[in-house]
């Protein structure tokens, strides 16, 4: 890429930055409803350092990798197992795509009853949500570990476990962080989502509620715009492992 | 010596030759059905210690089946091939693939690649890395194996593939087609840097071949099998010395061969 196209991206950036600041300052959209980005971003910024945001952003930035991590290491093994033999996974698939398929938001009057008011509840349906979408990913990079590979390493001498260890699991790989990555936007949206009712006393999903409630649109945008970020960098953050740990992935 | 099946049809010639050779591979009653074809019926041969033998034949007649099944790949439904009367899992193999972008390790140094059949055995790593040096040293390399698959070219990568097949020093080495996925110029130095293996370890070698250019150039014996269930058409020696160059290919006794191979082919596509 040559240096020009390196701020492309930015060139959106700018242009919604000049729309919104167009439109605010023209009055177009009661300032009520839609502040200024400067008011936006001042708040965003206060908020974030030493302000009550920051606390809500670290809550649910902790909330959701939680819900990632024990997700990760239930689903990992359990993937791998499912994914090595076909016979086992074609049994047990249908209930894994239903339960894909099934809000997780659904689970929460049941997780509620299960575990109460509280953390353990937002971070069992994050972690019930993510586990699937780990699981499904993890099974099909297991089940579709090129055949040549699995026959060259068998050739070689290679024992039913050293296939499984040496070339299933690392041809799984890629496909692995698909899943990490999908589970932990997941993850996110329904900690979110949790957070905005059931007595959440913190978290972005009861900073961009309690913002909306007391009609502090600054307050509610900067939330917004947090957790954005939150998503975008935990997505990143994902990608960059990925590069590192599977180097080899689409060569 | 070179016994043939009862099957075949012509006579091969130049077998008196080799008599005092016992074969290295028996091969008796070899029977195999793909759904309701039967690819194999009853097939015998007897291949010899020590040379290159090219399998060519009509597309679908099986050549990739045969090899696979000697290296256990593919089960027989019947029959039973031995090496000096011992079974496959007493002999040590090498298998190259046709595919050398699914069969390496991506995830591996080319380097890495080369030495796991040594670690699949329970070779310390110090001897690992110095056999792999040795080989490296003795096929005369000149790659950078501290590289992934994916950052050599394709011909690279096939000749990973062919020492990561020699590093067991195995007594048999079988090649599926192991040039067809590489461009021409590729290919031909290959087919190089695969008789220089040949002629610096002697092992017992068949290659598939889809080229019959190549499959003469290469090889002691040019097996040409039937349209399917496959037979043995004949097992046409070529002689000339090695190393072989591009001066072969022009001289009479390679392209009486290459015509003899070609005529009989011909002969069998048309009975299809």
């Amino acid at each position: 890429m040559t240096r020009s196209n390196a701020f492309l991206p930015l060139v959106g950036v700018a242009i919604l930055l000049a729309v919104w600041s167009l439109v605010s300052w023209l009055s177009l959209i009661d300032p009520v409803l839609l502040p200024s980005p400067e008011a936006t971003f001042r708040t965003l910024w206060y908020g974030m350092i030493g302000g009550k945001l920051g606390a809500d952003f670290v809550k649910t930035v902790v909330r959701t990798i939680s819900s990632t991590a024990i997700a990760a290491v239930i689903a990992i093994p359990l993937g791998i197992l499912l994914g090595s033999s076909e016979k086992l996974y074609r049994s047990v698939e249908f209930l894994i795509d239903f339960f894909r398929s099934t809000p997780a938001s659904a689970m929460f009057p049941l997780f509620l009853v299960l575990f109460g008011v509280g953390d353990r509840t937002k971070i069992s349906v994050a972690t019930f949500g993510a586990a699937l979408v780990i699981l499904f990913n993890v099974a099909y990079g297991v089940m579709n570990a090129r055949k040549t590979r699995l026959l060259a390493a068998k050739v070689m001498g290679a024992s039913r476990t050293r296939v499984l260890f040496d070339v299933m699991l690392k041809e799984s790989l890629p496909q692995t962080f698909v899943g990490l990555r999908n589970g932990v936007s997941l993850a996110l949206v329904i900690i979110v989502v949790a957070e905005m009712f059931i007595g959440s006393t913190d978290g972005l999903g009861m900073r961009v509620f309690e913002a909306q409630q007391l009609f502090d649109m600054p307050g509610m945008y900067a939330a917004i715009f947090a957790a954005g970020a939150l998503g975008y960098s935990l997505n990143l953050l994902f990608l960059v492992i990925e590069r590192r740990f599977v180097h080899w992935a689409g060569r | 010596m070179i016994g043939l099946s009862t099957s075949v049809a012509t006579k091969p010639a130049g077998l008196d030759e080799v008599t005092d050779c016992a074969p290295h591979v028996t091969i008796r009653g070899l029977c195999k059905r793909f759904t309701d074809t039967p690819i194999y019926e009853g097939f015998d041969l007897d291949i010899p210690r020590g040379k290159l033998i090219s399998v060519f034949g009509p597309n679908g007649c099986g050549k990739s089946t045969l090899i696979n099944m000697i290296a256990g790949l593919i089960p027989p439904d019947a029959g039973e091939v031995l090496f000096e009367g011992r079974p496959l899992s007493r002999v040590k193999f090498g298998y190259v693939f046709q595919n050398y972008r699914e069969a390496l390790f991506p995830w591996l140094r080319a380097f890495d690649n080369v030495a796991y059949p040594l670690k699949l055995m329970g070779v310390a790593k110090a001897e690992r890395d110095r056999r792999v040096e040795h080989l490296v040293a003795r096929l005369g390399v000149k790659i950078d194996l501290s590289l992934y698959p994916y950052q050599l070219s394709g011909g690279q990568q096939q000749l990973v593939s062919i020492m990561r097949a020699l590093i067991v020093e195995p007594e048999i080495l079988f090649l599926d087609e192991p040039f067809s996925a590489l461009d021409y110029e590729m290919t031909l130095f290959m087919r190089d840097q695969l008789q220089r293996v040949f002629m610096e370890t002697a092992t017992t070698t068949l290659l598939v071949s889809h080229d019959l250019e190549e499959a003469v150039y290469l090889s002691d014996y040019v097996l040409l099998l039937s349209r399917h269930p496959a037979r043995v058409v004949e097992l046409v020696p070529f002689d000339a010395a090695r190393p072989r160059t591009d001066r072969t290919m022009s001289e009479p006794g390679f392209v009486a061969t290459k015509a003899h191979c070609l005529k009989l082919f011909q002969r069998e596509v048309r009975r299809g």
